[in-house]
């Protein structure tokens, strides 16, 4: 498998500290994402955004995880056979992990650069393959970490702290 | 800025989400484009976007971007199930007669006088 991290620098100890012992999430959240359904993608980024919004999160950052976890959602949706996002959320900062069942990413590096898309037509048709969707989530996101290779699942997963 | 309900006449606009109030919609700039992650990484809240595309997937960008008003160039006419997601969201939806270049070209005129 392949690694690919980023990580802000100031949330580096912090990001390192969660994930050497993640601690019970307050409240966890799993939803969905079907192969090239583009209506239930969103779904989870939604949700997500308004139970944050209820809990008094900030705008900007509620702005930055609902763009970061749609872009991730859609990237499932177009991209692999499916697969599922699950939330983990804490006092200060949510987790957000998507799993899917395949192909994989051969190059995490080369997938990672603007501009670069392998979707199909129907992606196209939808407005999306732009290739700025992960640029969009290491963007948006404290730290994002993908594990992927050829003919594997994908794991994308991402903090932002509140 | 502007209101859009000053906006409006000037772009020839079509309100498609009756159920909202354009009055209480402040643009603060405009973002073209029909690539969705395009919109995602570089509009900004409170800005009116214009665009061709109509999919339903232009209200969850334009929700999570934070963008109060969608504006369709060319007449294009969103169907109904966006229209109700949009009113859901609170985002307005416009069309305007006018192509993207005149359609952008009026609404930067307006916010820059
Ligand atoms: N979950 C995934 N499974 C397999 N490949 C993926 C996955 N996510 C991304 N990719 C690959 O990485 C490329 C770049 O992804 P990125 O989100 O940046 O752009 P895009 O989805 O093609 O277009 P856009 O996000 O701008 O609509 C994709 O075209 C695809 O080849
Ligand atoms: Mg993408």
């Amino acid at each position: 498998m392949n690694e690919f991290w980023h990580i802000e620098p100031r949330f580096e100890a912090a990001v390192k500290g969660y994930f050497a012992q993640p601690p019970q999430a307050e409240v966890e959240l799993e939803f969905p994402v079907p192969e090239k359904d583009f209506n239930t993608a969103g779904n989870g980024a939604s949700e997500t955004k308004n139970l944050l919004k209820r809990l008094g999160v900030d705008s900007d950052t509620l702005r930055r995880i609902a763009v970061a976890a749609y872009e991730a959602e859609i990237n499932v949706a177009a991209h692999s056979k499916g697969g599922i996002m699950k939330c983990l959320i804490y006092d200060d900062l949510i987790h957000i992990r998507f799993q899917d069942e395949g192909p994989g990413i051969a190059d995490i590096d080369q997938a990672m650069i603007p501009g670069y898309s392998t979707a199909d037509e129907l992606v196209r048709e939808m407005g999306f393959g732009a290739g700025l969707g992960l640029p969009n989530i290491k963007k948006n996101s404290d730290a994002l970490h993908i594990l992927s290779s050829a003919n594997n699942p994908t794991t994308v997963e991402l903090l932002i702290f509140f | 800025m502007i209101n859009l309900k000053d906006l409006m006449p000037l772009i020839e606009a079509t309100n498609h989400t009756p159920a909202l109030d354009p009055a209480e919609v402040d643009i603060k700039g405009g973002y073209v484009c029909d690539m969705l992650s395009d919109v995602m990484g570089s509009a900004k809240t409170g800005q009116a976007w214009i665009t061709i595309m109509r999919h339903l997937n232009v209200i969850a960008v334009a929700s999570m971007t934070g963008i109060p008003t969608v504006i369709f160039a060319k007449g294009i006419t969103p169907d109904a199930n966006v229209i109700d997601k949009a009113t859901e969201e609170s985002i307005v939806l416009l069309s305007s007669p006018f192509e993207t270049f005149k359609l952008a070209g009026i609404v930067y005129k307006a916010l820059s006088s």
